[in-house]
């Protein structure tokens, strides 16, 4: 894992010295609130439905055992005793105080943390696969590139005031888990025909209100110039992305308006217009870093261990969750554990101070001190040792951290909503918590295999609804909740845009139409054939007759 | 409305005409940039030293013909938020653009140090702020992790310190 | 039941904590929106305006804006959810928020 120098501990907190500054001057009236507000948003204090929130980030979702314990810290301390975690691999705390906020970016700062560009119109926490270093199909960890393009980006003078958010992810595997093509910026590593490993550049996904598939724009750039290629897309964004309109004013907008060709010759031609400056020191830099990202140090095992496979056999229970909740370590004789925090009927995402640190001392004694944030708003726990799976499992069940419904149906990615979001039109949690309930049987759940349910509040899309297998989007009519499904969706790297399939539903009625949903699919689908295939085989029609037909 | 440059407030030595303004004969003057781009045989007989006003919607590349002529820029910022001309600003310090460039419109001071690692030197500021927070804002961060900012007053580069002796940057003229 | 006087009530957060907060007859911030002044006439609610104005420059409170609420038997309730959940805390903690701390107001359910 990265570690702070000397220069990355005193910029951050120099950092939080200046935002304890910024709010001493606020409370004392020296800056008016429109002045305040974005430096605040700038360190990620936001105010909310009920009170402040304080977005903290967690680049490329990798945390240690003691960064997750003063996470705990700070929801007990300042918070209520919980945290959400995010789909953008962050964690957010709903009950903060001003007053309170540079104590805890300090707290964030001793542990090697902060909350720097975690809201404004400014290059975001740069996101990655939640199984990075571990998992079995993995070209390269693609972290190195990721605390790269932290550090890279982090107050970036240039780049600090875009004409919208601006948000990156980054791969480096073949199977898409960050989910690329719906970022202003996707990263994919790949090898060219000679074996070079690269990146390709995609540019313009997003979802909000205007959901976009990202274009290709280098198929294959060589690792050093990343730095500056991606400064020369940075620069055609901030020039001439519209900044007449907050909705049509991210880089998909402009990729997309003056079309992808026109858009790359932009960015070649900002590119090769300076004198191309040497990459030495970004080449440089990226090896010092990726030094902090060598493998741990794994033992050399048998890929067959008996007690496991016998706990396995024994307690039904335990088996079905290493079912469905492991997956392929690239390594003999361990696995990567899914966290899921899901629980039937609790709050996707949010896990108790106690919890936290559950999960940090698992991680401390049986994951080499590592823990991953996903995007599906789940904890993982990257390397465990087949043998010490049980033990694990034991533990998460006495927290309610066991629920064996990692990438299932009860899985659901669900933004806060109108329970705390002061932009959303709709509740998003308690849609999530009755369909986990309606799907609470964990046999029927397996029955109905691999299936994503995407909810969000609003438009803003946070839930991802765009690229759920089954999407549903909370909207306000007349003052009263209701909600729109669509289906078809992914973020994988075939990625696709959902379809609406017909009129809303009342908040109440949107867990007898999944179950219809689920049900038509169960029906039709093909042997082993999951959601996802079956419906782009057969097409909405047969859901909307499910649906409305009997209506 | 005070002009900051080099850490003091100090009297503003150009005339800045509008288009139907005449010349003067040897004042410091700026114009605008369709009157640069319309004027320019006549301009460039002018004596003494001129500028240009520049919006924030033009591309800077409209500028290259004139800039070894050019001893001010006037980059605007009509919002604080509204950052097109930190880039204008960094493309004419990376063109080689060695005169100054001047800040006008929305500039607050926790803008300033932003301003002054893409190259801007001299500011139109609101006189509601004292000198002094002006000159705190603008020096509290001492590191930047960008590589090639322009450093008047001397933050330190976190990428180029870690890596010393392999910054092309450091031998620019400008990166001083 | 009487007949619901319909108004507006001016909401606001406060600036050192964020709390929820609602202006009063008496200009001050309560967090209680059974205490809050609804504003009947849009001269009354201008004022509302006005006063929290002063206050957001006072640096007491920040966010602020009007809602539509009615008033029945003497007791404030927002017309639309978001506003009551907003009077209330979250509905899915109510373990948390006003409707925990003895200040949710007379109507403590979004729907009712």
């Amino acid at each position: 894992m990265y570690r702070y120098d000397e220069f990355d501990r005193q910029f951050v907190l120099e950092r939080t010295a200046q935002f304890r500054d910024q709010a001493e001057r606020r409370l004392s009236g020296e800056l008016t609130e429109e002045e305040f507000r974005p430096l605040r948003l700038m360190n990620g204090l936001y105010l909310q439905l009920h009170a402040y929130m304080l977005r903290v980030a967690i680049p490329y979702g990798t945390l240690s055992s003691k960064q997750m314990h003063q996470l705990a810290y700070i929801a007990d301390k300042w918070d209520r005793g919980y945290g959400h975690f995010t789909t953008r691999q962050n964690i957010q705390y709903n009950w903060i105080k001003l007053e309170d906020t540079a104590d805890i970016l300090q707290a964030l700062a001793d542990v090697e943390m902060h909350a720097i560009q975690t809201s404004g119109n400014c290059i975001r926490n740069v996101t990655t696969d939640h199984w990075a270093g571990a998992a079995a199909d993995e070209i390269a960890d693609p972290r190195p590139v990721g605390e790269l393009l932290r550090q890279w980006s982090s107050l970036h003078p240039e780049f600090s005031f875009l004409p919208r958010k601006f948000k990156i992810a980054i791969t480096g595997a073949p199977n898409d888990r960050a989910a690329v093509k719906v970022h202003d910026i996707g990263l994919r590593l790949h090898r060219n025909a000679k074996g070079q490993a690269g990146w390709e550049v995609m540019v313009g996904g997003g979802q909000g209100r205007t959901p976009m598939i990202a274009v290709t724009v280098r198929e294959h750039l060589p690792e050093n110039e990343l730095v500056p290629y991606l400064e020369a897309i940075m620069r055609v964004y901030n020039l001439y992305g519209r900044r007449d309109n907050k909705y049509k004013a991210r880089i998909k907008i402009l990729v997309h308006e003056i079309g992808a060709e026109k858009f790359r010759s932009e960015v070649e031609a900002e590119y090769a217009r300076h004198p191309h400056q040497t990459t030495e020191v970004e080449e440089r830099e990226l090896a010092r870093i990726a030094k902090y990202f060598a493998p741990p140090r794994f033992e050399k095992l048998s890929r067959f261990v008996p007690q496991f496979e016998e706990a396995k056999l024994k307690d039904k229970d335990f088996g079905r969750w290493v079912k469905n909740n492991t997956a392929a370590h690239h390594v003999d004789g361990y696995t990567i554990v899914n966290i899921s925090l899901k629980a039937t009927g609790e709050i996707p995402g949010d896990a108790t101070g106690e919890q936290m640190r559950v999960m940090a001392d698992l991680a401390e004694h049986y994951s080499f001190d590592e823990l991953r944030v996903s995007h599906a708003q789940n904890i993982v726990l990257p390397h465990v040792k087949l043998s010490d799976v049980h033990a694990v499992w034991l533990k998460l069940k006495a927290h309610n951290l066991a629920e064996a419904n990692y990438g299932l149906v009860g899985d659901i990615i669900a933004c806060p909503g109108m329970d705390y979001c002061s932009l959303a039109t709709a509740r998003s949690i308690p849609i999530s918590q009755a369909i986990s309930r309606k799907f609470a049987d964990a046999r029927k759940q397996e029955e109905i295999g691999a299936i994503k349910i995407n909810i969000s509040g609003c438009i803003n899309a946070c839930g991802h609804h765009h690229v759920g297998h089954i999407g549903i989007l909370g909207l306000d009519k007349k003052g009263e909740e209701f909600f729109q499904i669509t289906l078809g969706g992914s973020s994988s790297e075939n990625a696709s845009i959902g379809t609406i399939l017909g009129p809303g539903f009342a908040g109440h009625e949107v867990p007898d139409a999944i179950e219809k949903i689920v049900d038509t699919y169960i029906k039709l689908r093909s042997p082993g054939e999951e959601f996802l295939s079956t419906y782009r085989r057969i097409g909405p029609q047969p859901f909307k007759e499910a649906l409305y037909a009997a209506a | 409305m005070p002009l900051l440059k080099q850490n003091a407030f100090v009297a503003d030595q150009w005339s800045h005409l509008a288009d139907e303004d005449a010349l003067p004969d040897s004042a410091a003057i700026t114009v605008s940039l369709a009157r640069l781009q319309k004027e320019w045989d006549t301009l460039a007989k002018h004596p003494g030293q001129f500028g240009v006003r520049l919006p924030n919607t033009v591309r800077e590349a409209e500028l290259a013909p004139f800039l070894p002529r050019l001893a001010l820029v006037i980059v605007t910022f009509p919002a604080f938020n509204d950052g097109r001309s930190y880039s204008i600003a960094r493309q004419l310090r990376l063109e080689g653009y060695q005169g100054e460039i001047r800040a006008a419109g929305n500039v607050l001071p926790d803008q300033l140090q932003f301003m002054r690692q893409v190259g801007i030197d001299s500011f139109d500021v609101s006189d509601r702020f004292p000198l002094d927070s002006w000159l705190k804002a603008s020096r509290q961060m001492s590191l930047a992790y960008q590589r090639g900012l322009y450093r008047p007053v001397g933050e330190r580069e976190v990428w180029s310190e870690r890596h010393r002796g392999f910054d092309a940057w450091e031998e620019q003229p400008h990166a001083g | 039941m009487s007949t619901p006087e319909k108004g507006q009530v001016m909401t606001a957060n406060r600036l050192r904590d964020g709390e929820v907060v609602f202006l009063t007859r008496a200009g001050i911030w309560s967090e209680k929106i059974d205490d809050a002044v609804l504003a009947l006439e849009p001269q009354a609610a201008a004022a509302l305006e006005e006063r929290a104005q002063q206050d957001v420059k006072a640096t007491a409170v920040t966010g602020t804006y009007l809602f539509d609420a009615e008033r029945i038997d003497g007791k404030i309730r927002a017309l639309h959810f978001r506003e009551r959940i907003r009077t209330l805390g979250p509905t899915v903690r109510t373990d948390l928020g006003k409707q925990s701390q003895g200040t949710a107001g007379a109507f403590a359910a979004v729907e009712e």
